[in-house]
């Protein structure tokens, strides 16, 4: 079998572009996905239930449906109802990080679960309100233990930010799928995307291993 | 003169289960007051209802004459003037000691950091720890933590501490250094109430024991009346076993 290494040197240049989308969607959506994430995860755990509904309603749907079926929808749907016309970057960030978002919440309310009452107790007790219990008790013993879970979720942020070549969003599928469509090759396209994202998530894997041992 | 503490008619569910059932007792200015009884009988309850920790449904807690029930009342407030003390220590696991009883006084009370600092060193003189300052609490043995949990209260400068069991998850060989503390506090005039198993520091430094059995106070005395001649036939039946 011949390896056709001239093919890849030769989309090498996009591929590299492609591979810049990729991180910087994921980018992207972990940080705007952990914001709305903070806020649907202290919905969740809102006293009463009709204000957690709809917190709730929004996790079980991102959470259980394809993530293909959610970028169709933000392109084809929501993106033109608020724009006017599609828009393959705005879906981008848009789908990954509503899609995130979901996952985040629920790092957060198990994180923010996780931390002992009497926590909360001692803070309340010195005279502080919820919130500065929160700001100064909770979370920050929290964010430790969510750690591991936010790398992972940003490792499968990576992958999947893949399906936005369903859109032909220029990340790292799309131009492998133009190098298969110019070369009729399958090997070195595919197996060029699958080492790119492996580089990628063993990085940051190992940066994520870092990062726990310092926090 | 008005008490630092009158509770009346106080009731806590819950759910269906009834914990305190009509609770009627006023705590005076430098008074300390053990509260004693079986497991489950509702002492912890009682104690948290004291700074709204637990809602009571019905009756109604004064602090210095202010309603805890009252809709105008601002509980974080109240809260500032009672310093309570838990079982399982409840230090905060990611603050040094120093800043464990400097955060609330200068959040809180918006005390400068060097007077907090000033107060927080003193504090830790006090209760013999001056050389534990930058330490985290994962370093400190039980008996340290309950002391630095008892600094850490005392830097609000509250009028009233609550205690609940403060030595019950301590090493036998430790429960005498927080009990001193605690004895020194009550020397100086500090209002206390005191849900303990020590019945030698009810005997001495108690004004007065409350006895709780079912969510009701049985029996209430001085402590050498109570202990020597417990009125009740129930209150007797636990002295019996703990004495
Ligand atoms: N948050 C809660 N939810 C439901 N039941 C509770 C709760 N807290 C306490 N109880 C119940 O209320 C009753 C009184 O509890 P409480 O902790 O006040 O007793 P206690 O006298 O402090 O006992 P112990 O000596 O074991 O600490 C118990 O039956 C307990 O199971
Ligand atoms: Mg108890």
């Amino acid at each position: 079998m011949d390896f056709r290494f001239d093919i890849i040197a030769h989309y090498l240049p996009v591929l590299l572009k492609g591979t810049a989308f990729t991180i910087g969607v994921s980018i992207v959506s972990i940080i705007f996905g952990s914001i709305l994430g903070l806020g649907i995860g202290f919905g969740k755990m809102a006293p009463k239930a009709y204000f957690r509904w709809p917190f709730h309603c929004y996790i079980n749907f991102f959470r259980g449906t394809p993530l293909y079926v959610q970028i169709l929808i933000v392109h084809f749907g929501v993106i033109p109802a608020f724009y006017g016309s599609t828009n393959v970057l705005m879906t981008s960030f848009v789908a990954l990080s509503l899609n995130s978002a979901a996952y985040s919440a629920e790092i957060f309310r198990a994180g923010i679960q996780s931390i002992d009452p009497g926590q909360r107790e001692a803070a309340v007790s010195l005279g502080m309100t919820g919130f500065q219990a929160m700001r100064f008790i909770i979370l920050p013993q929290a964010v430790k233990r969510m750690v591991p879970a936010f790398g992972n979720e940003f490792i499968v942020l990576v992958k999947d930010s893949s399906l936005l070549a369903l859109i032909a969003a220029p990340e790292i599928m799309y131009w492998s799928n133009t190098m298969k469509g110019q070369y009729l090759r399958i090997w070195e396209p595919y197996l060029t995307a699958a080492l790119i994202y492996f580089i990628l998530t063993y990085s940051l894997s190992k940066l994520l291993n870092y990062i726990e041992r310092k926090v | 003169m008005e008490p630092m503490i009158s509770v009346r008619h106080l009731h806590k569910s819950f759910g269906a289960h009834k914990v305190l059932a009509d609770i009627n007792v006023d705590i005076h200015t430098r008074e300390v007051v053990v509260v004693i009884g079986p497991s489950g009988s509702g002492k912890s309850t009682f104690l948290r209802c004291l700074n709204f920790l637990e809602q009571p449904q019905e009756g109604d807690i004064l602090i210095e004459g202010t309603s805890l029930m009252a809709k105008s009342t601002r509980i974080n407030d109240i809260r500032t003037e009672l310093g309570m003390v838990f079982q399982q220590f409840n230090l905060f696991p990611h603050k040094k000691v120093i800043e464990n009883i400097m955060l609330a006084p200068v959040q809180v009370r918006k005390w400068p950091a060097e007077q907090a600092r000033r107060k927080a060193l003193e504090l830790l003189d006090k209760v013999g720890l001056s050389e534990k300052a930058e330490a985290y609490p994962a370093s400190l043995s039980g008996g340290q933590a309950q002391r630095v949990a008892i600094a850490r209260a005392l830097a609000m400068e509250p009028k009233i501490m609550l205690f609940d069991e403060p030595t019950s998850a301590l090493d036998p060989e430790m429960v005498g250094e927080v009990l001193a503390v605690m004895k020194d506090l009550a020397r100086e005039g500090m209002t206390m109430v005191v849900v303990t198993h020590e019945m030698g520091f009810a005997r001495e430094v108690g004004d007065r024991v409350l006895f709780m059995e079912q969510g009701a106070v049985v029996e209430e005395g001085h402590p050498e009346q109570l202990f020597s001649h417990p009125s009740h036939e129930r209150t007797r039946a636990f002295l019996s076993k703990v004495l």
